[in-house]
């Protein structure tokens, strides 16, 4: 008896598809944004929190978990104490460390921060679950005044290899004292990453000492031009403080001890930090915006059921015949709930279904751009049990408002028995 | 006479809300593959009686036994149940649903009892291809097309190969004939008697129209039968 009344829900709506189209297309649009949202929201995420991967702790002078992490990661605010070099040194002559990169930060060039780095630094830096750096054309630095650029800061400033680039001291767009006596040019251009490396501009950290000869008091001293490149290359330009430190451990499971062990250095106030762990707690920061997207798209599902209510209903006024001839043949008042809450049900289910497919097939479009533009990656983000508990509770709410009009028809055919006239 | 198939005593049914009882009948009988015409003017209670026979309503007194079997001893389930496996019935205008085709409309009834779908040997298709052969409806062309897209004759003979199939025992048909012409009519109740007799059901035809009484074995006047002062307006 369930399929027969399954059958004749089909049927009903098939004798009426156009209204029974639109009502499917409402619900179908609605499902596939709050899916979109969803799905793009999990992407997004999941790109943050592997913004930098592979590095077991980040450590720089003691401020707070997120202030290093925004600074060393994300290239936003300022370092408030620098790193000496000999306690560098110290961190990476420990036996629990592997590997150390040295981050110099605070020069910038046209709004983008630079980074002074070791080689090591392409090679350790890992996002979005282990991938690494990859070099979209000419090389990493090789010379002093090589830089390395970001796929945004390429795009954006229109660089190429070879063009020349003066980086200024400090952090910001105006006003602000050029290094040009010392001008860099474009050794690479990195591929896209979408994280902040995509904004940044990398030399050698040995170019960071460098283009600060003469600068020793804060400002640049007239007698600075005097030096030339070559005699600066002669120099040794192991820079005295550095502004955070990449560590990578020998074994993982003992980033707690090793954390501690930095924490409490008695030399200087340092402090390490899980970049996992920090991530999360950065997220959960701009955690209220998501939270609202995801109320609002909630909310145009429940619009969309609506409109599967309101579909039912008017139909409902133009069907009492059909119901008594229902009733004629034998069907119980039950069926007739039954067939309209069907009705509700495939309607509901039907939608939401196209609705998925719609998703799927726009993300499966858009995920390289949204890859390479934003950084949000998609991998996971295909039809999965979101996408088919999504479906299924749909079609429950579907099924429990088709209930309402069900019922208004129930109570009619009882009260209507076989003598409607029309 | 055997054990009549529809058996009326005594009843009295008032619809809710109204001052004075529409139907009080002390006796009313269908003999099985007996052919009865009901006459009646409209608002006499024609439809009241047929919804009291069918089960769909119940009376306040009396007794209403169909194939045996008191209607006031059975659940409405089991009245929608009897009603699905042993009536037939045809009403006066848009008897069949839209959205299903000729032959599933007259296939119908045996999606609500199985018992009824157990009376048929061989394929549903080929019966009700059969009985509406029997009714005029032969043309293979017909039974594609739209059921909205049918005459109203076509419409009520494809309702009476409905109300047949499954071997029903009682045909019950509701004023079927008003919206027909005169030419049409009386066609129709041939096929009609024909078909039933065939299948062995009776038929408890109604109409107000005192003309067709000649076709039929017996004719009632509602008028006769019910004790019910007739002023009172009818049930809707």
């Amino acid at each position: 008896m369930g399929a027969t009344i399954v059958d004749l829900a089909l049927r009903s709506l098939w004798n009426r598809r156009g209204p029974a189209l639109l009502t499917v297309i409402a619900v179908a649009l609605s499902v596939a944004l709050f899916l979109g949202v969803e799905k793009v929201r999990h992407g997004a995420k999941e790109g943050f929190s592997s913004t930098i991967s592979g590095t077991d702790l980040i450590v720089g002078a003691r401020s707070g978990q997120i202030n290093l992490l925004l600074y060393s990661v994300f290239r936003l605010g300022d370092a408030t104490a620098e790193v000496s070099w000999p306690t560098y040194e110290w961190l990476r002559a420990r036996e629990d460390v592997a590997w150390t990169v040295p981050l110099s930060l605070g020069d910038s060039h046209r709004g983008y921060r630079v980074l002074g780095t070791t080689p090591e630094y392409f090679v350790r830096y890992k996002y979005s679950g282990g991938q690494a750096l990859a070099v979209a054309s000419g090389q990493e630095f090789d010379d002093l005044f090589d830089a390395v650029i970001g796929a945004d800061v390429a795009r954006e400033l229109g660089y190429e290899l070879g063009t020349p680039l003066i980086l200024s001291h400090g952090l910001g767009r105006a006003g602000l004292q050029l290094h040009d006596n010392r001008p860099f040019r474009v050794a690479g251009v990195l591929a896209p990453t979408g994280t902040p490396v995509d904004r940044t501009i990398h030399v050698s950290l040995e170019a960071i000492t460098a283009i600060h000869v003469g600068w020793e008091s804060g400002a640049r001293n007239p007698m600075a031009d005097a030096i030339t490149e070559d005699t600066i290359r002669g120099f040794d330009l192991t820079p005295r403080t550095i502004t955070a430190v990449l560590v990578g451990l020998e074994q993982r499971a003992t980033v707690l001890r090793s954390k501690r062990a930095v924490d409490t250095y008695r030399g200087e106030a340092l402090m390490a930090i899980l970049p996992g762990v920090a991530l999360t707690q950065l997220w959960t920061v701009t955690g209220v915006a998501e939270r609202a997207l995801v109320a609002v798209s909630v909310f145009v599902v429940a619009v969309g059921l609506v409109s599967i209510l309101t579909s039912i209903l008017s139909s409902l006024a133009a069907r009492r015949r059909e119901m008594a001839i229902l009733r004629a043949v034998g069907a119980r008042p039950g069926h007739i709930f039954m067939l309209l809450v069907a009705e509700a049900a495939l309607l509901g289910g039907l939608g939401a279904a196209a609705g998925t497919v719609l998703v799927n097939a726009a993300l499966a479009g858009l995920a390289p751009a949204l890859a390479a533009r934003y950084g949000i990656s998609l991998i996971g983000a295909g039809p999965g049990l979101l996408d088919a508990g999504t479906v299924g509770l749909v079609t429950l709410a579907a099924a429990a408002m088709g209930a309402f009009p069900a019922w208004l028809a129930f109570k009619r055919s009882l009260a209507d028995g076989l003598s409607v006239k029309l | 006479m055997a054990e009549p198939f529809v058996s009326v005593r005594d009843i009295h049914f008032t619809w809710p809300g109204a001052s004075a009882p529409t139907l009080a009948i002390e006796q009313f009988e269908i003999a099985p593959a007996e052919r009865v015409f009901l006459r009646g003017p409209s608002g006499s209670g024609k439809s009241t009686l047929l919804g009291l026979i069918a089960g769909v309503i119940t009376p306040q007194y009396g007794d209403i036994k169909v194939g045996g079997k008191a209607l006031s001893g059975l659940s409405a389930a089991k009245r929608d149940q009897l009603r699905a496996e042993r009536l037939g019935l045809i009403f006066q205008l848009f008897n069949l649903v839209p959205y299903l085709s000729v032959i599933a409309n007259v296939a119908l009834p045996l999606r609500f009892s199985p018992a009824r779908r157990g009376r048929i040997d061989g394929p549903v298709d080929h019966e009700a291809q059969r009985l509406l052969a029997g009714l005029g409806l032969e043309d293979p062309e017909l039974l594609t097309r739209r059921v909205t897209d049918l005459s109203v004759g076509q419409q009520q003979r494809v309702a009476a190969a409905r109300a047949l199939i499954g071997q029903p025992d009682l045909v019950i048909a509701d004023e079927p004939t008003s919206a027909l012409d005169s030419d049409v009519r009386d066609r129709f109740i041939d096929l009609l008697s024909k078909e039933t007799e065939r299948s062995r059901a009776a038929l408890l035809f109604v109409s107000h129209d005192t003309a067709l009484a000649s076709h039929f074995e017996r004719s009632v006047d509602l008028a006769s039968l019910n004790r019910a002062p007739v002023t009172a307006p009818g049930g809707p």
